[in-house]
């Protein structure tokens, strides 16, 4: 572990010694997208395009009895309307390959056929002129339901005789499973020094890209195939399941990702609208565009978070953890996600929630039930926001029972020794769990936040400061994944890279960037490992007849992941290169090295034959090349984490003020220090950190999908969906630690989620702080100014504090 | 879908005709009948932000007006800000700051900083976060997007002098910002 000093920002340092690695070069995206001539799936059009709207469930539950669209189809720009029936199109279905006590599979049609589940299911496809006529389309739509009671809360999902949401799973219960359970904990917990519980709860959220979902579909009757523009993450597995449910090879389906705005998980599984668009595109024989509008987006798009936590936890008198208990409820909405089932927030929670912690005992069970709410999928940082501010809470508790600092109880369990293999069979890589937490409180006491939160509460001000201790798996290889028993295992990643002639050179990399710099990082390993200039490289993403395959961009898999397959082709390509230059110099390969765009001798400097030469004697006259070499420039590898993964890690401090009156909480000041290993780009790192910290604040002060009784959502504009701005965010100051990974190519390790994790435990921790005087401890996010006020005015019956 | 307008949009400079019926959006006239789509479509309900152009000069989102309302009106989108090899020091300071991660909500925050600091041209921090609190951003958590306003801003104030004074006379320089424990 070496520590970096704060925002230091290393130029690129080509020049002295041809290495663009952590250098905060200039992305190669910004150009076109600071210009508006990026390409979002919105700024495509067809000749001869349709718009694409849906006809959608106004009930939240209920059989369909009729839908009849003959207004619909006399709708005057109307050019045609599909129900499921008209489609004929195979289900969704994700499957785990567990017991049927434990996973029950549930089909998600494309199109619901005779009974609806959430309000916004799709029930039929409008195709239109343009996009107004379509809403014309929909409205004249008349659809007849028998409604039935809706089940819009675990509490009334679970109970005894509830409706049940799919007929196939009792107890509205799709997994339910017990992974750890020590033997003998009930006896740690009886003797322990001091037991302390939670009960926690977080509102369900939407990840919320600015650019909602879209495509746009078309045959293209030359390459005998559905092309496919489409705003994913996952390229290859929507190009799996669009061919599936059409009943085609999947060589007939192209999927093409242009500019993405954002994703944020909400895009990295296959989504219904897309593949109902792709049916209609084929019927109607004109290409189709769908584009989501933020009402549906908001209603009825992939949402997160909803979760119950249960959890106790027994600690010896020093405050060591002894015995962790866990029952975890996720409300996973009306279906499984496709490729990772309801299985994502439960099996994810039930193995990680020990943390940074070394926690000796452990039992948990986990539970995904279904509900008549749209239904949910991944968002940054899966459920670890959730357990993580769980756990933190847990401490927070046991700090104050035991009269313990609340950094010193966590310096005293953080896990120090590695590798380390915990009680929930993961094995951590070497991380800085202490270094991060040791330097964070070193901060917040050099800048004087504990006496201004002295001072502060002299005045009668409410200032408190709160931690957060985590660290976030990034490298998910197929070995980590198959523990989880997907049908589909995500995993690895290949990389193709090709030079041409010119000597600039197109790495392929089954990842896809949306917002996280992909085209610039990728592009320095690459620059790096051959030479040279970081502009000779064009990183190609999200085409699914260019990239062999991929497994898209999610669980910050990108760089270290990804990163390594690309690195490693570009190892490849190397070889190659000093294989015929050496040729050409007519020398040994051990006697070359790569050089600023050169093999050249490594004894005599002067002895050097630029790319270009090797480029032309690889394509244009092959008859130099060496005779056991094949003729081209092109490389191919893979790379997949073995084992556990590799962990990231970080603590954050936040300080806050709680404002009588309103209820307001305001930040007064956010630290983060975090290790994501070797950072490539340093400033794209920070950027990471902060939007990440931005999500997880709106997730601990503002967001919540509701809904009402009736399953009605109470949300669908950004008049109820409450969405942080720049007033509420505040400036975070970021210090890196540097504690390379082991399995990456590039000791890298991700940092895409880290900040949304950290935030809510901090924040919540920070208000419990300041809430100290009154004895109340709020354990449910969000925090909303009703609960901070109605807490606040306690302080009116206690004494004036000194 | 029969009440169509023939209109004359003014569009970076440009005279556009169009026949629009009279319920098309601003934003979509601009995007899908004359294709210019740096402007950007996230929510058609004026929250977001994502559509916002200068109409006279001044911030407007483009999703709350109607094409016809804008007959007569001097339009400025992100198109005329400056082209991927020529970009204006705005661009470059949001570039240079990582002011953008996916680039979906940039040109909105862009065409809003260029109304903002053309009325006020020495904002503080504190102004300048206010005001981009108009728009949503994802990604960045809006401390880049302050960075780069700021910074743009410095960069004018140094080339043109404060309120065009003499060059480089009394320019704050740019002010990182404070996080020093406020006065008890």
């Amino acid at each position: 572990m070496s520590s970096v000093t704060k925002s230091e920002h290393r130029e690129p340092r080509f020049e002295t010694d041809g290495t663009w690695v952590g250098a905060s070069v200039r992305r190669r995206e910004d150009p076109r997208l600071v210009s508006g001539r990026g390409q979002f799936v919105d700024d495509i059009a067809l000749p001869g395009m349709a718009h694409a709207q849906f006809v959608r469930s106004t009930v939240a539950a209920g059989e369909v009895v009729d839908i009849d669209l003959t207004e619909t189809r006399r709708t005057p720009g109307v050019l045609a309307a599909y129900t499921a029936a008209d489609l004929d199109l195979g289900d969704i279905t994700a499957i785990l390959e567990r017991p049927l006590s434990e996973f029950v599979p549930t089909d998600m049609p494309v199109l619901a056929r005779d009974r609806v589940r959430f309000t916004g299911e799709p029930l039929a496809i409008v195709l239109a002129e343009d996009p107004y006529a379509a809403e014309d389309g929909v409205e004249a739509a008349r659809v007849t339901y028998s409604a039935s009671t809706a089940v819009v809360s675990d509490d009334q999902a679970l109970a005894e005789g509830a409706p049940l949401v799919h007929d196939n799973a009792p107890k509205n219960t799709l997994l339910d499973v017990s992974m750890f359970a020590t033997d003998g904990i009930e006896d740690v917990f009886a003797s322990a020094d001091c037991v302390v519980d939670v009960v926690a709860r977080s509102a369900r959220q939407n990840a919320l890209p600015l650019e909602t979902r879209g495509v746009v579909v078309s045959w293209e009757e030359r390459d005998e195939q559905l092309l496919v523009r489409t705003c994913t993450q996952v390229p290859h597995q929507v190009r799996t399941v669009m061919a599936r449910c059409l009943g085609r090879d999947e060589r007939t389906v192209r999927v093409v990702v242009p500019d993405m705005g954002g994703g944020f998980g909400q895009k990295c599984v296959v989504g219904r609208e897309e593949i109902a668009a792709g049916a209609a595109a084929i019927r109607l024989g004109r290409p189709v565009k769908w584009i989501e509008d933020r009402r549906d987006a908001l209603s009825a798009a992939f949402l997160a978070r909803e979760q119950r936590y249960e959890a106790r936890a027994a600690f010896d008198s020093e405050g060591r953890i002894l015995a962790l208990d866990a029952d975890i409820v996720c409300d996973m909405g009306a279906y499984s996600c496709f490729p990772f089932s309801a299985g994502i927030e439960p099996l994810m929670a039930s193995a990680e929630m020990p943390g940074v912690y070394r926690v000796p005992a452990y039992r948990v069970r986990g539970r995904a039930i279904t509900t008549n709410k749209a239904p949910s999928a991944p968002y940054r940082g899966v459920s670890r926001p959730q357990y993580v501010m769980v756990m933190e809470r847990l401490f927070e508790r046991a700090a104050r029972e035991l009269d313990l600092d609340p950094v010193e109880i966590r310096r005293r369990n953080v896990i120090t020794e590695f590798p380390y293999t915990g009680v929930n069979m993961v094995t951590y890589d070497p991380g800085s769990y202490l270094e991060a937490l040791n330097l964070c409180e070193e901060l917040v006491r050099a800048e004087g936040w504990y006496e201004f939160q002295r001072e502060a509460a002299a005045q009668g001000r409410t200032v408190g400061i709160g931690y957060c201790c985590f660290n976030e798996r990034t490298g998910y290889g197929s070995d980590a994944f198959a523990k989880r028993k997907m049908m589909v295992v995500p995993g690895f990643d290949l990389s193709e890279i090709r030079m041409d002639t010119s000597g600039s050179v197109v790495v392929t990399s089954g990842t896809m960037n949306h917002g996280q710099s992909h085209e610039t990082t990728l592009a320095q390993i690459v620059a790096t490992q051959l030479g040279i200039d970081v502009a000779k490289v064009k990183v190609q993403q999200g085409d699914t007849d260019r990239i062999t395959y991929g497994w898209g961009t999610f669980a910050s898999r990108s760089v270290t992941i990804g990163g390594s397959a690309v690195s490693l082709a570009a190892d490849r390509l190397g070889v190659k290169l000093r294989h015929i230059g050496a040729h050409l110099l007519d020398t040994e390969i051990d006697n070359v090295e790569l050089h600023r765009g050169t093999v050249r001798h490594r004894d005599d400097h002067e002895r050097a034959v630029p790319f270009t030469d090797i480029a032309d004697a690889a394509y244009l006259r092959a008859n130099r090349l060496p005779k056991d070499t094949e003729p081209g420039l092109t490389e191919t590898a893979s790379f997949d984490t073995p084992g556990d993964g590799t962990f990231a890690n970080a603590t954050h401090a936040v300080v806050v003020e709680l404002h009588p009156g309103t209820g307001k909480v305001e930040i007064l000041r956010y630290l983060c220090v975090e290790d994501c290993g070797i950072a490539i780009h340093p400033q794209v790192v920070e950027g990471q950190c902060r939007g990440g910290i931005a999500q997880g604040i709106a997730g601990a002060l503002f967001e919540s999908v509701t809904y009402d009784a009736q399953g009605e959502p109470s949300c669908a504009s950004f008049i109820d969906y409450k969405v942080p701005t720049a007033s509420e965010i505040p400036d975070v100051e970021i210090h890196h630690l540097e504690t390379p990974c082991a399995f990456t190519e590039s000791g890298a390790k991700g940092v895409g989620e880290g900040g949304t994790i950290g935030a809510p435990a901090a924040v919540l921790n920070a208000v419990n702080d300041a809430l100290r005087p009154t004895g109340i401890e709020l354990d449910q996010t969000p925090i909303t100014p009703e609960t901070v006020q109605r807490a606040l005015e306690t302080l009116d019956t206690l004494e004036p504090q000194t | 879908m029969t009440d169509q307008h023939l209109i004359t949009l003014t569009v970076n400079g440009a005279d556009h005709e169009l026949l629009v019926s009279a319920r098309r959006t601003l934003v979509d006239a601009i995007r899908h009948d004359l294709r210019l789509t740096g402007t950007h479509v996230g929510c058609e309900h004026g929250v977001c932000g994502a559509c916002t152009i200068l109409v006279d000069g001044a911030p407007a989102r483009a999703c709350l007006m109607f094409a016809v309302q804008a007959e007569g009106r001097d339009i400025r989108t992100v198109e005329s800000l400056g082209a991927p090899d020529d970009l204006s020091d705005l661009q470059t300071a949001f570039a240079d700051n990582h002011g953008l991660q996916c680039g979906f909500c940039t040109p909105g925050f862009l065409m809003l900083a260029e109304g903002f600091l053309s009325e006020n041209t020495s904002p503080s921090r504190d102004e300048i976060r206010e005001a981009v609190s108009a728009n949503l951003c994802r990604c960045t958590g809006y401390q880049t997007i302050v960075d780069a306003i700021e910074d743009c801003a410095a960069r004018r104030c140094q080339s043109h002098g404060p309120a065009g004074d003499a060059a480089g006379g009394s320019c704050p320089g740019r002010t990182r910002p404070q996080h020093e424990p406020r006065p008890a």
